[in-house]
Formats: structure tokens, C-alpha cells, sequence
């Protein structure tokens, strides 16, 4: 049993509620197929863009609208601290391992658990790699911890919050119109049918 | 009647139709919405494999766990390994993403490839790609989750860079290794 405070249970148990939510929709989005994902970036089913920009733009114009009305107190809400140099680094890292692995943790989780093989052999060596961060952690830590800072794009781009919330959107539908036409240049014929 | 059972049981059905993608997207903005919305905090993964695997590696080599500078903090003398909201929504990802695919009927053992490799060259390249995800999560502080889908939603610069790099990082690679997809 789980020494827990009460109301740190009812909190965990929500967490475990919205996690349910989470993985049924990445499921049902098809994130639980390597080829699906991998298809992104090959231009020949562009869901992951899809999926993923609606979801940031639904959540962030409900941000707004929750900002707007007062129901939200924006500052109370964890911003992840930007570290450029180790994001960008990672990010090109995590992108690599992508393409090669077919999943991202998250999605490696669901179809692991619709008995891919695939992806248990993925979320052993996502252990493994982070097991290899952890080694050379000390080396790497100047270069991981520099920045650190609360910075948005609103700061970076010295623009109200509902404006950069009105351009993500505006880039949103545009990547969205840019992807359907990729799709239909790109897709063959096989593609879309079940693994 | 019977006629008809014997129909299914020769031809199972097919499983369910993926959601449309922007449908899927503006359900999966809610649920990020709501949780950032009731707990300050939104999605995440790699954040709670990082958790278990040093629960894993602390079984086999607790010294070497509880002395690294990374994952040590899990261990201190007043933390514990799975006080992290994120582990448990973790587990809600797993039972979540197990109700789904019963539901759609695509809980099917299996590998997944592309046509041109066997299953074991998609393992070991699955296994790779785990590597090399897991240590550009801990570089990066998070995955597409709780960097591109949280911080992107939230706005944060860094989240933002990272999401376009990850893009920019399987896009060069992509071509490299087309055999594994296509």
C-alpha cells in the first residue's frame, strides 16, 4: 500500500483518470502504429501533424478563452523552463531516434500495450538511453542546465498573448492545408490499410 | 441465426477505423486542457520512464543510482520514486491506451515494420531508436509530450525549439533510412 496522503490520493487517482484519456485518444489516433508515425515523415500520412497541431491549438485557445473570462490564473501554470541550447540538441537527438524507432515514448507505451513487440523492444532501449544520459550526466550538465528560464513566445516575440495565440493558429490551419496536399501528392496506394 | 453467427466466426470483424486526425487533435487538446487546467501540469512520458528505470536500476546497482547526479534526486533520503503525478498518469496512458485497443479490436501480438525488413532488423532498430529517444528526452528535460504537446500548448519557448527540432532531426534522417518504412 501506497503511504499517501488522502487528498495526494485523489489527486493521483485523477492523474491516472486523465492519463486513461490520454492513451485511449493516442490509440484511437493510430499513435500506436510505428508505420503510422514513421509515415510523417515520409509525407505520406501526416496524422501525427495533424493530431498533434489541433491538440496544441485547442488547448491554447481554450487557455486564452479560460485567461479571458478570469476562470484562470496563467501564472499558476507550469511553463516548462526553456534551456535552448539542450532543447534544440535533444531535440535533433529525439528526432533521430524517432525515424529509427518509429515511436516517441508516450505512443511507444500505448502500442506496447496493444502488444507490439516493437514497441517493447523500444521503451527497453528508451531505458537504456536514459540510463546512458544518467552516466554522462556530469559531463553534460554545464550544457544541460544553461538557460533555465520562463520564457514564452509572447516574450520572444514581444507580442500579447491572444495575438501569438491568433498566429499559432493561423500557422496551425496552414500546416494543415500544406499537409493534406502533401498527403495526396505522396500517398500510395497501401497505405492506410491496417498492419 | 445460425447462419449468421457462422458469418462471424469465418470473418472477424475488421478492427474499428482510426478517429479523424483533427477530431482525435481537439480531443486530445481537451484532455491537455483539463489537466493543465485542474493540476497546473500537463502531459508527459519520458519523465516517468526516467522514473521507473532508475526504480529498475536501483534493484540492481542502488549505490550507483542513489550517487548519480541525475537520478539520485529520485532517491534522496525524503523523495520517492513515484511521488511524480506524472507516473501515475503514466499508468492511466498504459490502461487507457489497453481499453482503446480492445474496444477497436487492434490488440493483436505482433510486429510492426515496414515490408522491406524482418522482425528481428525491426527489433533491433526499434530498440536503437529507444536508445537514442531516451537520451535526447533527458537532454531536452522531455519528449513529445510534456515538451512539443504541453509546452507547445503553454507556449514555451524552449518546448517550441525542441518540438521543430525533433521534426528537423527524423526529417534529415528519414531518407537514410527509408528501407526500415517504406
Amino acid at each position: 500500500m501506497i503511504p499517501i496522503h488522502p487528498s495526494v490520493y485523489v489527486a493521483y487517482t485523477l492523474a491516472v483518470l486523465t492519463g486513461f484519456a490520454f492513451g485511449f485518444v493516442l490509440e484511437r489516433a493510430g499513435f500506436g502504429s510505428a508505420r503510422k508515425l514513421a509515415a510523417q515523415f515520409y509525407l505520406t500520412d501526416m496524422t501525427v501533424l495533424k493530431v498533434m497541431f489541433t491538440a496544441i491549438v485547442t488547448a491554447m485557445l481554450g487557455m486564452t478563452l479560460l485567461r479571458a473570462v478570469g476562470w484562470v490564473n496563467y501564472d499558476a501554470i507550469w511553463v516548462n523552463p526553456t534551456f535552448l541550447g539542450a532543447q534544440i540538441v535533444g531535440g535533433l537527438i529525439f528526432g533521430v531516434g524517432f525515424v529509427v524507432g518509429g515511436y516517441c515514448p508516450g505512443t511507444s507505451i500505448v502500442a506496447a500495450v496493444s502488444g507490439r513487440l516493437d514497441a517493447i523492444a523500444f521503451l527497453l532501449g528508451t531505458s537504456v538511453g536514459i540510463l546512458g544520459f544518467a552516466g554522462v550526466y556530469d559531463k553534460l550538465a554545464a550544457f544541460a542546465q544553461r538557460g533555465g528560464d520562463r520564457r514564452m513566445l509572447t516574450d520572444w516575440l514581444h507580442l500579447p498573448y491572444g495575438v501569438v495565440a491568433l498566429l499559432v493558429a493561423v500557422m496551425a490551419v496552414g500546416m494543415f492545408v500544406g499537409g493534406e496536399y502533401l498527403e495526396r501528392r505522396f500517398r500510395r496506394p497501401q497505405e492506410g490499410v491496417e498492419p | 441465426m445460425g447462419q449468421l453467427a457462422h458469418t462471424k466466426a469465418d470473418d472477424p470483424a475488421p478492427p474499428r477505423a482510426y478517429w479523424n486526425p483533427y477530431l482525435a487533435g481537439v480531443a486530445l487538446g481537451l484532455v491537455l486542457l483539463g489537466a493543465l487546467v485542474v493540476f497546473g501540469r500537463g502531459l508527459g512520458a519520458s519523465g516517468a520512464l526516467a522514473r521507473f528505470t532508475a526504480l529498475a536500476s536501483h534493484a540492481v546497482a542502488p549505490h550507483w543510482v542513489t550517487a548519480n547526479a541525475h537520478l539520485g534526486g529520485y532517491f534522496a533520503p525524503d523523495a520517492h520514486w513515484w511521488d511524480d503525478w506524472l507516473v501515475f498518469e503514466v499508468v492511466g496512458v498504459a490502461l487507457g491506451g489497453l481499453a482503446a485497443a480492445i474496444t477497436a479490436r487492434r490488440l493483436v501480438v505482433g510486429v510492426d515494420k515496414g515490408e522491406r525488413i524482418t522482425n528481428r532488423t525491426r527489433l533491433l532498430f526499434a530498440a536503437v531508436g529507444g536508445i537514442i529517444v531516451g537520451f535526447g528526452a533527458r537532454l531536452a528535460q522531455g519528449c513529445t509530450s510534456g515538451q512539443a504537446l504541453t509546452g507547445g500548448a503553454t507556449m514555451a519557448l524552449g518546448s517550441w525549439a525542441f518540438m521543430f527540432s525533433v521534426f528537423g532531426g527524423a526529417y534529415a534522417l528519414a531518407w537514410f533510412v527509408r528501407r526500415l518504412w517504406t
